[in-house]
């Protein structure tokens, strides 16, 4: 029996900055090359929630954008996300989606932007623009890569857990050297890139649990030949190690 | 100011920055074509200002994501033919300080400038503060797409400086839009300049959907989605808003009945309140049909007759790099530069469109030094996924080669098709000669800086000339 699995694409029309797609692309390709039969189905504004999602996708926006969904995410639609995120759903959201998935965020003028808490956090407007090459080490998924860009600064509050400590870059504020957030199979961070295609063991972690959400009895995910991912990695860390 | 009159702080400028250009080229650091315009406008921040007034024909400002190192190139080229002595930032060095150098290159010690009329290519962000300076009675606003985001903050901003800049425009300004990009129309609604639509009124080269690299179609007013009834490039189209109703304007000069012929030429129509004028453009791909028909457009408002206009764009060779022909060795390659995700787009679409999927080794080089974009998440939003299907082998090279590499085996292409090479571009390209057959085709396409270093080993070599030398 072919298995299968349906990725959530969170406002893919309307947030998807710094080729934040890769990751929905890396997601469904590496589904297909194991004959998981990975579906897509896109969650725009006024659309609700559709039953069955094992892995949602947040990207990042402009602020214009941003605006429009955290309206559109108030209510009942963040309380769907909320709740299947405690049923064990994967989430992966980048940079605007994360800080909408804290307890909000507030610009520099203008009202803050309401979250749903998933991750009990909150993000401010910052002074400055972070902008580079990003390298973090986390206890379950070893060395991440990215490239942030960034002005939002995000603070985790009582036991919410980083995804890891930064080794290169500025992270969720600058200051206190963490990266990122994890609350169950939910992950959210600043890390563009695109993540995912060279993070191919992140990758992997996202589609098992989303896996393990829709079938109770789940073998390990096949190895697959990661060479080309990993020299992509390698290279974007040594990237991260050279810059100034 | 009479242009008899001797400014002595504008001399000194010239001559220190003259000065500074010529040390530059004879240390042979390069072309010495911004840091001469540093030093020059330290010394005298009017200086452009000064020189501007003193063109006859006045001077013509081309702003625009993509596009305008070519666009600019016609308009030059254009004046050239019409018998004017241009001042233009020809070699693409379009910030502030790059200006400056060129109308320092064009000046007498005295601090008077030698040409009709200037030809200016503004960088995005710089554009408010050369609009400024130059006062030029002619700005084409091309286009806006995402580019090397990491540099300017997010397009918003950039739209809003652009809003700020044409608000303030005397009426005897004349200011053309591509109608066919939303976000200038809107941004230009208001302006008290006299604005000249342009855009493409074509019925056989259009896009079934939005590429991924084109932002969302939202109404840059109401925020109501944005529907087209024709689509022709990324965003660009005619399009009208589902909420506010507003469309787009009627056009001044449009262009269609477009012949794409693959990657060498273009023919196609423009109609203008003169009448319809067909013509050939010597450089191809629809993104082209856009530079010339702006350029066109540009000359018309300068009173250029359409002969003039027609015949050097039939002849119309195109910037270094931006796409060019070399023969190395008994092989014909196709140099194209990538700079961003529609850029990008665009060559694959010309690369594949008479036969369908790409049919020639290619290499493609991605450097991520500044004016590259530190970035490259932006090779995620090109659509890589039509060159899975086709015969040419891909090699990548560059600083971030093995992104690239791994871009292309996510967009579906086989692992025996993709070869990623030493990240050393001159290293690269020898390995890459070496696997293309002797009097075959190849494609090199490379990324701004990786583009500069390519054409330095070329150039090493005898193959093409320093860019500053055309």
């Amino acid at each position: 029996m072919t298995m299968q699995i349906t990725i959530g694409w969170l406002y893919g029309a309307k947030m998807n900055i710094y080729g934040d797609r890769g990751n929905v692309v890396a997601l469904q390709q590496r589904a297909r090359w194991r004959g998981v039969d990975a579906q897509v189905q896109e969650i725009g504004i006024g659309e609700p929630v559709p039953a069955g999602i094992d892995i949602f996708f947040w990207g990042g926006g402009q602020d214009q954008e941003q605006v429009a969904v955290a309206k559109d995410i108030a209510g009942a639609k963040g309380e769907a996300i909320r709740e299947a995120v405690e049923r064990g759903a994967a989430l992966l959201s980048i940079c605007g989606g994360y800080q909408l998935l804290g307890h909000g965020y507030q610009p520099h003028d203008g009202e803050m932007l309401g979250g749903i808490g998933v991750f009990d956090a909150i993000s401010t407007a910052g002074p400055t623009r972070f902008i580079g090459n990003v390298t973090i080490e986390s206890p379950r998924f070893n060395t991440l890569v990215g490239f942030e860009n960034h002005s939002g600064l995000t603070t985790l509050q009582g036991d919410c857990q980083p995804l890891g400590k930064v080794v290169h870059g500025h992270g969720n504020n600058g200051r206190d050297g963490t990266e990122g957030a994890i609350y169950k199979n939910a992950i959210g961070c600043y890390l563009h890139g695109a993540l995912l295609p060279k993070n191919p063991h992140l990758t992997d972690w996202l589609l098992q649990s989303g896996l393990r959400h829709r079938y109770t009895e789940v073998d390990d995910l096949t190895p697959l030949d990661d060479a080309l991912e990993f020299l992509a990695h390698e290279n974007a860390l040594s990237r991260s190690r050279t810059q100034t | 100011m009479t242009k008899s009159s001797f400014d002595p702080r504008l001399a000194l400028s010239v001559v220190g920055g003259k000065l500074t250009g010529t040390a530059i080229r004879l240390v042979g650091r390069g072309g010495g074509t911004a840091a001469p315009g540093l030093v020059a406008d330290k010394v005298d921040t009017g200086l452009l200002t000064k020189l501007s007034a003193q063109l006859p024909q006045g001077a013509v400002l081309v702003a625009g994501t993509n596009g305008k190192t070519t666009t600019t190139r016609m308009i030059a080229d254009i004046f050239q033919a019409n018998s004017w002595q241009v001042v233009h930032n020809r070699s693409g060095s379009n910030l502030v300080r790059g200006v400056v150098a060129a109308y320092l290159g064009q000046s007498t010690p005295g601090g008077h400038i030698r040409g009709d009329i200037g030809v200016i290519e503004a960088d995005e962000a710089a554009m408010p503060e050369l609009v400024r300076r130059i006062q030029p009675q002619v700005i084409v606003l091309n286009n806006l797409f995402r580019d090397q985001l990491d540099r300017y903050g997010e397009l918003d901003t950039i739209a809003k400086s652009w809003q700020k800049v044409v608000a303030q425009l005397s009426p005897e300004v004349t200011l053309i839009v591509n109608a066919d990009d939303q976000t200038l129309v809107a941004l230009t609604d208001n302006t008290p300049a006299t604005r000249i639509c342009i855009g493409l009124n074509e019925a056989h080269h259009r896009l079934e959907s939005l590429p991924h690299a084109a932002d969302a179609a939202v109404c840059r007013v109401c925020g109501a989605d944005l529907e087209y009834r024709a689509l022709y490039l990324s965003h660009l189209g005619e399009w009208y808003c589902t909420g506010c109703g507003r469309e787009r304007p009627s056009l001044a000069f449009a262009a269609g009945d477009i012949a794409l012929h693959g990657d060498r030429n273009s023919e196609m129509t423009v109609t203008a309140t003169d009448g319809a004028h067909r013509l050939t453009v010597g450089v191809p791909g629809l993104y082209n049909a856009y530079n010339a028909l702006a350029s066109a457009a540009v000359a018309r408002a300068f009173g250029v007759p359409w002969d003039v206009i027609t015949s050097t764009l039939t002849g119309f060779q195109s910037a270094f790099g931006r796409i060019e022909r070399i023969q190395y060795q008994n092989r014909s390659i196709t140099l194209a530069l990538v700079k961003n995700p529609t850029g990008f787009n665009e060559v694959l679409r010309m690369l594949t469109a008479e036969t369908g999927a790409l049919r020639h080794p290619t290499i493609i080089c991605i450097n991520d030094l500044d004016a590259d974009g530190r970035d490259v998440s932006w090779l995620w939003d090109v659509d890589f996924e039509l060159l899975a299907e086709g015969t040419g082998d891909l090699f990548t090279t560059g600083i971030r080669g093995a992104d690239m590499a791994n871009r292309l085996k996510y967009a579906g292409v086989p692992l025996t098709r993709i070869h990623p090479l030493s990240d050393d571009l001159a290293a690269a390209f020898d390995a890459f000669i070496q696997q293309v057959p002797e009097g075959a085709s190849a494609y090199i396409l490379p990324s701004y800086t990786a583009m500069l270093r390519l054409r330095k080993t070329l150039a090493d070599r005898g193959i093409v000339q320093e860019f500053w030398e055309q």
